[in-house]
């Protein structure tokens, strides 16, 4: 093929280059698909952090890309493909966690014309429709879905799968546009998630944490940190100096994304 | 309303005279009685249950499908290979797959061809077995979708392919059915079925019956709604699809469904069991086995878990999960249906294999079937009425207490049931049941069904959260363990007559291979360390066994070799549900080791590594 030598001498090139930025390479596994958190062309906030720790590092990021279910940890950072995966649960038990760089929790999506809801106990939501995810793993639900269980309102609950069509751009919005549209009453998401999406709909909608912040011994609030394999805790202290150092960068980084913040007074909420 | 008392010879069906099949069922009992006679002290008492001979033709020395034929045996009538030589078997031949990944196909053998279907990338093999070593005659790329690995569950298997009518049909983890020319490994026809972007895998085998090849879907976990379709082998074009959740005409009951119990005559129970619209996710897929039984035109195939609720979510029955149903082969029509497990707690999906058998029940001929189960019972149907006949526990079980039946309810205990928050111990089975996808086999010889399963409880313990970008979820903290005995699997040779264990062997790991026996009274199983073991199929003793490089969870076949001799086959590679357990890596520094209870699997990484291997076996 005729561009057979340019691309050889571009690869050259590019190697010569990560070899002057110290050819460390830190491999990161992300979902190509989840917006806001991360795809495949680095817009999400994830992809962003990532890219921050790496330059602290002075490693250039190599983004292993799979998608976000069941098996994510076990296929990806466990099987060795990367080093790194950003926005773990603190604690998870499968990795070693980093510290938290920013604690979000579930809130309630409404129109903003439509009811206003604060908690699983406003009686109003007998009478509603209420959008919920589902998550892909047997027999579990995110918080929002158990609370609503208990409470006897299963019959209100509306599912949407957590992946969406993947075959769409930001599959995971529907549950957001699914309010926006009158198709639920009343959404239940992920803070991040919702503080992304509102904004982005048609008609003005309203985010409201959910209060209070536990359900008996289930949180509705987490905190998120970056998960290495179990055994590299060289790599989490790096990743966790790198964290500190540039936190006035992360947070603006979050804000922009509108996440909503738990783990500052004043930014709780929209 | 009770229905009619069942009428032995109501349902067999015109377009054949009923003398033949009186005739046939006459010599099968003659048949029955001579193997009876040949056997020994051991069934000189009872001729054994037969398979249909429709659905069970005489032994031709090949075997075309993964269940050998229609009703699901694994049984070949091959003896060369007997109690008396198989302690010197050898190894023939062997071909690496190129995949490491867990191996749960069966090696098909058609003339003088082997087929074998990998793991993803899913790529056919032929062998010619003419030539010495059994070299490569063709290979078959389909090509799946790579995305295709991120949406399977637990593993990239594949559980076979099938051969009919110069055919290879295979199915595709990224959801094709593909029909290759088995002569010329050329692409006939390719049909996506599946969508693997809102989840749908397909990891089954086709079964490939009356000019139709059958196939149901995986992903019941994402909230994929089970379905079951039928293509035209011919041209692969869709002839009827049912699915297996919401109203009557989705899951294509009609007029001629007769369930036999009360709870599942209704208008729309798929739809009227659930909280409104939960059944547009709620699994029931079709991930298992099928069989065919012509002499009724019908099909049987299991329905998955309910998902992916948890069982808060989904106060109701959940129909039509966690059940099988008989459905005209033509038309996909549903005759009866009935639920295993109703609101299912445990992720105990119904797809098992189900052996067809015609036996004598309580002094009437019955036509039956065999359902060694996930919830730890080996049912015994009528299968041309759904009616259970008996349900009695091959495994230890707590989570139920028996099968009312009347009502043919499995009756839970309500200790038992998983809470949120709250800690439960020693639920048994454990998810993965007391067996789980791994087909037993049954010999006509014997009168036994031989089940390969596990012994697994578990303890769950209280809350553990989890986080996937986009939203967290809790679910239990599940520790499985060793269920009574310390040992974690078993092999069971099962009287279905007496509804009785003839025999037992335990194994340290669960036995998640297939199961073969043969007219040599010989039965073949693979353990997880990679020992393939042969059994007397009578006593259950240890005649000979051969350590493979890897565990084993596929399905061991046997065959007549061109050179006119027995071989028997077996693929080599550690992985599916239980390679998730390795990988998994459950926490040695786990707080409830010092109470004594031991991650179930923790020492499997210890035993056996990845592998992709098939061995041939055969007599010196």
């Amino acid at each position: 093929m005729s561009s057979g030598f340019p691309r050889l001498l571009l690869a050259g090139l590019l190697a010569l280059a990560s070899g002057a930025a110290g050819a460390r390479e830190l491999r990161v596994c992300a979902d190509p698909n989840n917006l806001p958190f991360s795809n495949d062309k680095g817009e999400g906030f994830e992809n962003r952090i990532a890219a921050l720790v790496a330059q602290d590092l002075g490693a250039t990021v190599t983004t292993i890309w799979w998608a976000q279910r069941r098996g994510f940890i076990r296929n990806t950072l466990k099987a060795g493909l990367c080093d790194l995966v950003p926005g773990t649960m603190l604690g998870m038990e499968m990795l070693r966690s980093t510290r938290p760089y920013y604690r979000s929790g579930y809130v309630f999506v409404t129109r903003a014309d439509g009811p206003q809801i604060r908690s699983f106990d406003d009686p109003s939501l007998k009478d509603l429709r209420i959008g919920v995810q589902l998550v892909g793993d047997d027999g579990v639900n995110p918080p929002p879905a158990a609370a609503l269980a208990r409470r006897g309102l299963a019959d209100r609950v509306v599912g949407y799968t957590l992946y969406g069509d993947y075959a769409q751009p930001d599959p995971a919005g529907r549950i957001v546009a699914a309010v926006a549209k009158g198709d639920v009453d009343v959404a239940v998401v992920w803070g991040p998630f919702a503080g992304y999406f509102a904004p982005r709909q048609p008609v003005p909608l309203t985010v409201t944490p959910v209060q209070p912040q536990t359900e008996g011994l289930m949180p509705m609030v987490f905190d998120i940190a970056m998960g290495v394999r179990r055994e590299d805790k060289p790599l989490a202290e790096e990743v966790d100096a790198a964290l500190s150092r540039h936190r006035g960068e992360i947070d603006a980084i979050l804000a922009q994304y509108g996440v909503p913040r738990l783990d500052r007074t004043g930014q709780a909420g929209p | 309303m009770l229905p009619e008392p069942e009428r032995p010879g109501r349902y067999w069906r015109c377009g054949r005279k009923k003398g033949e099949d009186e005739l046939r069922r006459r010599s099968l009992i003659w048949i029955a009685i001579i193997a009876a006679l040949a056997a020994g002290p051991v069934t000189a008492q009872t001729s054994a249950p037969q398979p249909p001979a429709s659905a069970a033709p005489p032994e031709d020395g090949q075997w075309a499908m993964p269940a050998k034929n229609y009703a699901s045996t694994r049984y070949s009538g091959l003896d060369e290979i007997n109690t008396g030589n198989v302690d010197r078997l050898q190894v023939a031949f062997t071909f690496s797959l190129g995949v490491n990944r867990g191996q749960e196909a069966p090696p098909l053998v058609v003339g003088d061809t082997m087929y074998i279907q990998a793991p993803y990338p899913n790529v056919l093999y032929a062998l010619d077995l003419t030539r010495p070593g059994a070299p490569l005659k063709w290979s078959y790329e389909p090509k799946p979708e790579a995305a295709a690995q991120g949406v399977a569950c637990c593993d990239v298997v594949t559980r076979g392919p099938a051969f009919a009518d110069g055919r290879v049909y295979m199915n595709t983890l990224d959801g094709n059915t593909i029909a290759v020319d088995a002569a010329t490994g050329q692409e006939v026809w390719r049909t996506k079925l599946g969508n693997i972007n809102i989840g749908e895998t397909i990891t089954m085998a086709p079964l490939v019956a009356k000019g139709k090849v059958l196939v149901g879907n995986s992903g019941g976990e994402y909230g994929v709604r089970g379905w079951i379709a039928a293509l035209d082998a011919a041209t692969g074009k869709l002839a009827w699809k049912a699915y297996n959740t919401g109203p009557d005409a989705d899951v294509l009951i009609g007029p001629d469904f007769k369930p036999f119990y009360e709870a599942d005559r209704g208008k729309d129970l798929g739809v009227t069991t659930w909280p409104p619209g939960a059944w547009q996710q709620g699994g029931g897929n079709v991930w298992g086995w099928i069989s065919y039984d012509p002499d009724l035109n019908l099909i049987y195939h299991g329905t998955g878990n309910p998902g992916p609720w948890n069982p808060d979510l989904r106060p109701g029955d959940n129909k039509w999960t966690a059940g099988i149903f008989a459905r005209d082969i033509d038309t996909g029509a549903a005759r009866w249906a009935y639920q295993w497990s109703p609101h299912d707690l445990f992720d105990h999906d119904g797809i098992n294999e189900t052996i067809l058998l015609d036996m004598t029940w309580q002094g009437q001929p019955r036509k039956v079937l065999v359902r060694p189960e996930r919830n730890g019972y080996v049912y015994v149907l009528d299968r041309t009425t759904g009616e259970v006949l008996s349900a009695k526990p091959f495994a230890p079980i707590t989570s139920s207490s028996g099968v009312d039946l009347e009502t043919g309810r499995l009756s839970m205990v309500a200790d038992k049931a998983p809470q949120t928050g709250k800690v439960i111990r020693d639920i048994c089975p454990a998810a993965p049941g007391a067996k789980d996808w791994n087909p037993s086999a049954y010999s006509p010889k014997t009168g036994l069904l031989y089940i390969p399963h596990n012994n697994l409880c578990e303890d769950l313990l209280g809350m553990e959260a989890n986080y996937i970008a986009g939203t967290p979820y809790v679910g239990a903290e599940v520790r499985m363990k060793p269920g009574p005995g310390g040992h974690r699997g078993e092999f069971t040779a099962w009287n279905i007559a007496e509804e009785k264990p003839a025999w037992t062997v335990k194994e340290p790991f669960p036995v998640w291979s297939g199961a073969l026996v043969t007219a040599g009274d010989v039965v073949f199983y693979g353990s997880f360390e990679g020992w393939f073991k042969a059994l007397d199929a009578r006593t259950g003793k240890l005649l000979w066994q051969f350590k493979t490089g890897s565990g084993i969870i596929g399905q061991p076949t046997t065959y007549r070799g061109p050179d006119g001799h027995q071989y028997v086959a077996i693929l080599s590679g550690a992985g599916g549900w239980a390679g998730a357990i390795v990988a998994g890596d459950l926490d040695p520094r786990d707080p409830t080791a010092a109470l004594g209870f031991v991650a179930a699997m923790g020492d499997l990484k210890q035993a056996t590594t990845r592998g992709g291997m098939l061995y041939v076996f055969r007599l010196p």
